[in-house]
């Protein structure tokens, strides 16, 4: 049932906000990013855990909880899946339109939400840097 | 499973028994009530039929219904045309409205106008945590210059059923009270009844209104069909301006099958009324009473005793409600919320922020509007469906609010 489209959204989305990847947290995770949507104040946090591979600092794993709508929670998932793996230096330049070309594109009214996802997720590089 | 509709406020099925007495004026008797050959003779005579059916219910004459097509076209018309009408006879600018913070944005956005490029002044009334008027206050906030009071009868996303005898009477006190020292100001009350037509009375007389809208298909009646009752000696003007049909206050060829749907849909909703009120009430009740033993954090929305029969809303805490929506849909069950995440603004409901919620609240509203269609195993099944989805949303949020 979850693989079809519904209303504005395409199948990819609903499937993705139906069945979301990496939802939850991580314990003691390298770093914590926690933004609010100023549109209609809806909130998602990203937890990242990093490591070194090959002199390289990676994201080996990430989670996210997200309060909002069916594209706030698929953007929170797909950040996750195209996240993992990458470089720091790589997860920095996602951007909001990676996300949702991804998905294949959201409702124009609904683009916004995708930018809690990458805010989240550069907040969470920058809090690991503060830390390290 | 047959899907399950529970959004009978945005709108409801067209009754079987409805679209029979509709047919005949498409293709058959397809005249032009205005013409004078027997094509339109046929027709006018079921216009007029169809006007004494709605006068009867409404306990008015037949000359103070006004065919219009909905609820937003009546709601415009009673206030703009009243506005205009005394401005045409004089009543020097600029004038004050009295409405609520509730009302439909059929008459949110006509006030607004009113303000914007006419000048009048508008006083929107705040209403108590429950969604009621105070007659009280209302009573205060008229001036000197007060022409139009505007308070709707219940509301579409809460239910709450607003005081209007009492609010009825204040305006009669004031209307007294001007005669005695000769001011010509008129005052008028009018009211958005359209979400109470097919549960209460509708007797104008009892209510005490000047002017009152109602929507052919909140009541199983056609899309696209109104009524604005404007009582004799009321001064409106015509928005819609052309051949002069219905007494001049409304022109445009009169949507014959339509009117024959509406009023016949009217009638039927008042034979009804006192059987299917006390059906969608039981269940109603049912649902408010079952719903907090299965999903925990919830409240409901609206006044607990003066509400429609049909309407239970709710506010369930950590979710979202277009999230919410789509997952009942998914289970094949019909809903509405009023999260801003839903709607085409982003803006959460102007009711549920008058009710003094905070946003974070409004996100998890719910509203389930029932109709007499409904059965007690539609909410049964709705009360298996819907625990498993609100805790699958708040563990997708976990506690990071
Ligand atoms: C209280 C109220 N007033 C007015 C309207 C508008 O009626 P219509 O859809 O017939 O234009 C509605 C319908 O949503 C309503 O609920
Ligand atoms: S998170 Fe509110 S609209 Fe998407």
């Amino acid at each position: 049932m979850s693989n079809k489209g519904f209303g504005p959204y395409n199948e990819k989305v609903i499937d993705h906000f139906m069945n979301p990847h990496n939802l939850g947290e991580i314990k003691n995770p390298s770093g914590i990013g926690k933004v609010g949507n100023p549109t209609c104040g809806d909130v998602m946090q990203l937890h990242i855990k990093v490591e070194e591979k090959n002199g390289k600092e990676v994201i080996t794993d990430i989670k996210f909880k997200t309060f909002g709508c069916a594209a706030a929670i698929a953007t929170s998932s797909m950040i996750t899946e195209i996240a993992v793996g990458m470089t720091l230096d790589e997860a920095k330049k996602l951007t909001r339109k990676d996300v949702s070309d991804k998905l294949g594109g959201l409702p124009p009214a609904k683009e916004h939400c995708s930018n809690l996802a990458a805010d989240a997720l550069h907040k969470a590089i920058e809090d690991y840097k503060k830390k390290a | 499973m047959k899907p399950i509709y529970f959004d009978h406020s945005a709108t409801t099925p067209l009754d079987k028994s409805v679209l029979k007495d509709m047919e005949p004026f498409f293709c058959d008797k397809f005249g032009n009530a205005s013409s004078l050959h027997s094509f339109g003779q046929e027709a006018k005579a079921a216009l007029e039929g169809a006007r004494m059916q709605v006068a009867n219910i409404l306990n008015c004459q037949e000359k103070e219904v006004v065919f219009t097509s909905g609820g937003t076209e009546s709601n415009n018309l009673a206030l703009r045309g009243v506005v205009f009408g005394l401005l045409k006879k004089g009543h020097k600018k600029p004038m004050h409205i009295i409405t609520t913070k509730i009302e439909h944005h059929a008459v949110l956005h006509t006030t607004e106008q009113l303000e914007e490029i006419f000048g009048f002044q508008v006083t929107y009334l705040d209403v108590d945590q429950n969604g009621l008027v105070d007659s009280k206050k209302l009573k205060d906030a008229i001036k000197e210059n007060t022409a139009l009071i505007s308070v709707m009868y219940a509301n579409n996303e809460v239910g709450t059923v607003e005081p209007l005898s009492e609010i009825a009477e204040v305006i009669k006190k004031t209307r007294d009270e001007r005669k005695e020292k000769g001011v010509k100001l008129p005052i008028y009350f009018h009211t958005d009844a359209v979400q109470a037509a097919s549960y209460l009375d509708l007797d104008v007389k009892k209510l005490g209104v000047d002017i009152m809208s109602l929507s052919g298909h909140k009541f199983y009646g056609p899309k696209g069909t109104g009524v604005l009752y404007v009582r004799k000696g009321t001064i409106i003007e015509a928005t819609q301006t052309g051949g002069g049909h219905e007494e001049n206050i409304r022109s445009g060829t009169e949507n014959v099958p339509g009117i024959m749907g509406l009023a016949a849909a009217l009638q039927l909703a008042e034979d009804e009324k006192k059987e299917n009120a006390s059906k969608v009430a039981s269940l109603r009740d049912y649902l408010i009473r079952e719903l907090p033993k299965k999903v925990s954090d919830v409240r409901l929305t609206g006044h607990p005793v003066r509400r429609l029969p049909n309407i239970a809303s709710f506010l369930i805490d950590g979710i979202e409600g277009e999230s919410m929506l789509i997952n009942l849909d998914l289970k094949g069950i019909a809903i509405s919320t009023g999260s801003a995440c839903s709607s085409g603004s982003l803006e959460p409901s102007h009711v549920l922020k008058s009710l003094h919620f905070p946003l974070e609240k409004i996100h998890g509203s719910l509203r389930i509007s029932l109709g007499k269609e409904n059965t007690k195993e539609e909410i049964d099944y709705f009360l298996e469906v819907f625990p498993p989805i609100v805790e699958k949303l708040r563990n997708i949020t976990g506690g990071i609010l």
